[in-house]
C-alpha cells in the first residue's frame, strides 16, 4: 500500500537523523538540505541510498541534484514509490 | 609431428614483500584551502584528509618507483635479476611512450624484464596483482614486480573543488612470486565504460595543443562516484569474500583504495565486518594516491604493526573508467 506524503516524511526525517544526528522533528517540508539542514553533498547521497531501500523507489543521480528541500525529495518518494 | 611446448603452471603465487615511497612534502589543507574557499574543518570532515603527500618539483614519479621498488626487491630476499616482468599501474607517468615500465626495470636492476605500464586509475595496483598471479601461476613469468605510482600533483587545478584537494603522490611496490600455499585469491575485476565520463581529465591533450582547453587536470563527479564506491563496490568486495572461500572473520585488514575516508567508512559499515579487522585509513596523512594508495596504505599497516605477515587482507581498487578490481591476499 502506497505511503501518504506524511509517512514518507515521517520516514524520511528517521533516515537524516541516522545519518546526521540532526532531530527529525527538525526535517520540516519546507527546509532546504544543504541551507537549512547543513547535510553535504555525501550524506545527502546515504540518505538517498537508504531511501531507495525502505521507500522501495529509484532516485536516479541526476534526480538528486533537483532535490533540494525535504518537500521535493517527499514529493519525489510518494509520486515513484513502489 | 612434434607437440608444441606450454610453459608448465605452478600452483600458487603470494604477494613476498612491499616498498613504499610518498612525496616529500606534507601539504595540509591550509594551504590549499583559499583557492577552492574552503577550511581545514570543512576539508577534514568531508575526505578525512589531515595532510596529502605531494612531492617536490625535482622529485618524479620514477624516482618515487625506484625508492618503492628498491625496498621491496630488498625485502623480497630474490636478486632483481631474477624478477622477469615489470608492470607499472599509473595514470600520472608524463610519457604517452615508452612506458615508465621498462626504465623502472632497467633501473632497479630487473635488466631485460618483460616491462609494460597499465592503465586502470585507481583498480590500478589490484589489477597489475591479478596479471603478476596469472603471469606466475601460467608459468610465463617467475618472479613480477607490481609497481603503483602516481604523481598527480602535475594533473591538478588549485581551484577545483571535485578532486585536486583531495590528490597526493607517491608509488607502492610489490614483489610477486611463487609459492608453496594459496597467496592471492581470484581476482573479481571489470568496468562500467558507460560511466566512462565520472572520473577523468578536463580534457586531452590534443585538446591542450589546440588551446581548446588549460593544461589537462583531473576531475570528477562526486557524489555519483561515492554512490557506485560504496554501494556498487561492497558488491564486488563481497564477491570476492566469497570466492576467496574466506569469511569476514578470517580477514585481518580491508584495505580499499584511498578515495575519501567517507567512502572507506560507508564501505566498511556496508560491508559489515567484524571489530577484528583493520581498516587501512592512510588517506588521512597521505591523501589519495590512485594507483598507489593499496600498497601504501597496507605498507603502513604492517609497518605500524597494525597486522601480522600471514594474515589475509581484503584489498579492492576503483575508479576512473570506471574500472575495479578485487582480491584477497595473505600480508607479505
Amino acid at each position: 500500500m502506497a505511503l501518504s506524503e506524511q509517512d514518507v516524511l515521517a520516514g524520511l526525517a528517521e533516515l537524516v537523523n541516522d545519518e546526521t544526528g540532526i532531530a527529525a522533528d527538525a526535517v520540516q517540508l519546507e527546509k532546504s538540505f544543504t541551507d537549512d539542514l547543513d547535510i553535504d553533498s555525501i550524506s545527502m547521497m546515504t540518505i538517498v541510498v537508504n531511501a531507495e531501500d525502505k521507500f522501495g523507489v529509484k532516485i536516479p543521480d541526476e534526480e538528486v541534484k533537483n532535490l533540494i528541500t525535504v518537500a521535493d525529495a517527499v514529493k519525489y518518494i510518494t509520486a515513484n514509490q513502489g | 609431428m612434434k607437440k608444441l611446448i606450454q610453459s608448465k603452471p605452478v600452483a600458487y603465487s603470494r604477494i613476498y614483500s612491499l616498498g613504499a615511497a610518498r612525496g616529500e612534502l606534507s601539504v595540509s589543507n591550509d594551504e590549499i584551502a583559499g583557492p577552492i574557499d574552503s577550511s581545514d574543518e570543512w576539508i577534514r570532515q568531508r575526505t578525512g584528509i589531515v595532510t596529502r603527500s605531494r612531492a617536490g618539483a625535482n622529485t618524479s614519479l620514477m624516482d618515487m618507483s625506484v625508492t618503492a621498488s628498491t625496498e621491496a626487491i630488498e625485502q623480497s630476499g630474490i636478486n632483481p635479476s631474477e624478477i622477469d616482468a615489470v608492470i607499472l599501474a599509473t595514470i600520472s607517468f608524463p610519457y604517452q611512450t615508452p612506458s615508465g615500465a621498462t626504465l623502472l626495470a632497467e633501473k632497479v636492476g630487473a635488466t631485460g624484464a618483460a616491462a609494460y605500464d597499465i592503465s586502470a586509475a585507481c583498480a590500478g595496483y589490484c589489477y597489475g596483482i591479478a596479471q603478476a598471479d596469472s603471469l606466475i601461476r601460467s608459468g610465463t613469468s617467475r618472479y613480477v614486480l607490481v609497481v603503483g605510482a602516481e604523481k598527480l600533483s602535475d594533473f591538478i587545478d588549485p581551484t577545483d573543488r571535485s578532486i585536486s584537494f583531495l590528490l597526493g603522490d607517491g608509488a607502492g611496490a610489490a614483489v610477486v612470486g611463487p609459492s608453496d600455499h594459496p597467496g592471492i585469491s581470484k581476482t573479481v575485476w571489470g568496468s562500467d565504460g558507460g560511466n566512462w565520463d565520472k572520473v577523468g581529465m578536463t580534457g586531452s591533450l590534443v585538446d591542450y595543443r589546440d588551446g581548446k582547453i588549460a593544461w589537462p587536470t583531473l576531475v570528477q563527479e562526486g557524489t555519483s562516484v561515492f554512490r557506485w564506491a560504496v554501494w556498487e563496490m561492497v558488491k564486488v568486495a563481497k564477491e570476492a569474500l566469497e570466492v576467496s572461500g574466506l569469511e569476514p572473520s578470517d580477514l585481518s585488514a580491508l584495505v580499499t583504495h584511498q578515495a575519501n575516508i567517507r567512502i572507506i567508512d560507508e564501505f566498511a559499515k556496508q560491508l559489515g565486518l567484524p571489530q577484528s579487522v583493520v581498516v587501512a585509513r592512510d588517506i588521512v596523512e597521505t591523501g589519495n594516491t590512485s594507483a598507489a594508495s593499496i600498497p601504501l596504505a597496507m605498507h603502513r599497516l604492517l609497518d605500524q604493526g597494525q597486522v601480522k605477515s600471514g594474515g589475509y587482507a581484503l584489498q579492492i581498487g576503483f575508479g576512473a573508467g570506471l574500472a575495479y578490481a578485487a582480491q584477497v591476499v595473505e600480508l607479505p
